[in-house]
């Protein structure tokens, strides 16, 4: 019963990743609006895999994949990033601070269930 | 002749007829050895003649399978590609239905404006557009949103004038044919101009000027949402539009009548 949290300030995005979410058996899709949410939301529920903006309010993706990675409780999620910015130093940068894969919109969804699939946790 | 000689003669007489019997015998194995041997060899001769049937009907049923496991890998292939085309459709109608159902979500005007901004940057791949509506008392297009640029960048437009005025003018959108067309930016030569349609009634456009550098041309789905934006987005920007003029006129009214209701009698 994996639990995948999605963080993103667009509703329309939020809608329409956890529509693909839907796709992965037997998944719980937990929604965050900006990186802060997000860790609220990691406190209160056991987090399987993560699929973050890079450009929200508050606090933007990259902060969170910063403070995940460097928490001995949470650094082990897999981290997705969904996002506008195409260029390869963001990708780089995403990347290096401990994103484990990096997807540019508009998503085609085959490639985001792909990616999940290969980075979510056995048995969950 | 004495009896030694009749026993002698008699004795050469068996020796010779055991020799005959010893030769006789000799050429009987002989003959019995050569007959075994023939029919050993025709005994292989015959297990050859099988296993080449058996080898023949082997090969048989071997291209028999090869050219079923074709056929299978062909309905395979078919199944696949069919499988992709389901799920592309699935993508489609997801994006589709979300577009539809947030657009339609709220009556609230500057939301609207928000999701289609959304919409346009998020399921399409604009980085640089904006959403342009027509000002019935002055009749030109007027910028009411814009992404990747500012507000005082986006054109103001009389309706029927340039590419904007005349998409609007004949509610026809507009695609450039080289989506890098427009590498210095010019706002009133939008790579993409969509029309916002009420039946034939245009509301507006969105005009697109650049897409995200990861987009390299637009899909069959980025022209269902343009259709689909075209139609959804200018009913609920209309909505949205009339129903916060109603909310502010009877906000007014309200208070009007507040204010008699206070007025003190004469």
């Amino acid at each position: 019963m994996p639990n995948i949290l999605i963080v993103e300030d667009s509703p329309t995005m939020r809608q329409l990743l956890s529509f693909a979410m839907k796709r992965i058996p037997n998944s719980t899709v937990i929604e965050a609006s900006d990186g802060v949410d997000a860790l609220k939301k990691m406190s209160s529920a056991k987090i399987d895999m993560i699929l973050a903006d890079i450009n929200m309010p508050v606090m933007d993706g990259l902060k969170l994949v910063s403070l995940v990675r460097g928490n001995p409780v949470y650094k082990t999620i897999p981290i997705i990033m969904i996002t506008t910015e195409g260029a390869e130093e963001d990708r780089k940068r995403a990347l290096s601070i401990g994103a484990n894969a990096y997807l540019t919109k508009p998503i085609q969804t085959h490639e985001l269930l792909k990616l999940v699939n290969t980075y979510l946790p056995a048995g969950t | 002749m004495n009896k030694a000689e009749e026993f002698l003669q008699m004795f050469r007489k068996g020796e010779e007829f055991t020799k005959d019997l010893l030769k006789e015998n000799e050429s009987l194995r002989y003959k019995i050895a050569h007959l075994e041997q023939l029919i050993e060899r025709s005994g292989d001769e015959a297990r050859t003649k099988i296993y080449e049937d058996r080898i023949a009907l082997l090969e048989q049923e071997i291209h028999a399978l090869k050219e079923r496991y074709n056929k299978v890998e062909e309905e395979n292939k078919d199944f696949a590609s069919k499988y992709l085309e389901v799920e592309e459709e699935n993508n489609n109608l997801a994006n589709l239905y979300v577009a539809s159902y947030q657009l339609h979500s709220t009556l609230d005007f500057s939301e609207v404006l928000r999701i289609v901004l959304e919409i346009v940057i998020n399921l399409i791949g604009a980085e640089k557009f904006a959403v342009l509506l027509i000002d019935d008392k002055t009749n030109e297009l007027v910028p009411v949103a814009t992404e990747g640029l500012d507000m005082g960048s986006a054109p103001t437009v009389k309706f029927g004038d340039g590419l904007i005025g005349t998409v609007a003018k004949e509610g026809q959108s507009y695609f450039a044919d080289d989506m890098s067309v427009n590498t210095a930016f010019d706002p009133m030569k939008p790579i993409v101009c969509i029309p916002l349609k009420i039946k034939e009634h245009v509301i507006g456009v969105i005009a697109i000027y650049t897409v995200l550098i990861q987009k390299e041309a637009f899909s069959t789905m980025d022209y269902e949402l343009f259709n689909l934006l075209a139609g959804h987005a200018a009913t609920a920007i209309f909505a949205s539009k009339l129903y916060t003029q109603s909310e502010r006129k009877l906000t007014t009214i309200q208070s009007f009548l507040d204010l008699l209701k206070e007025k003190p009698r004469q």
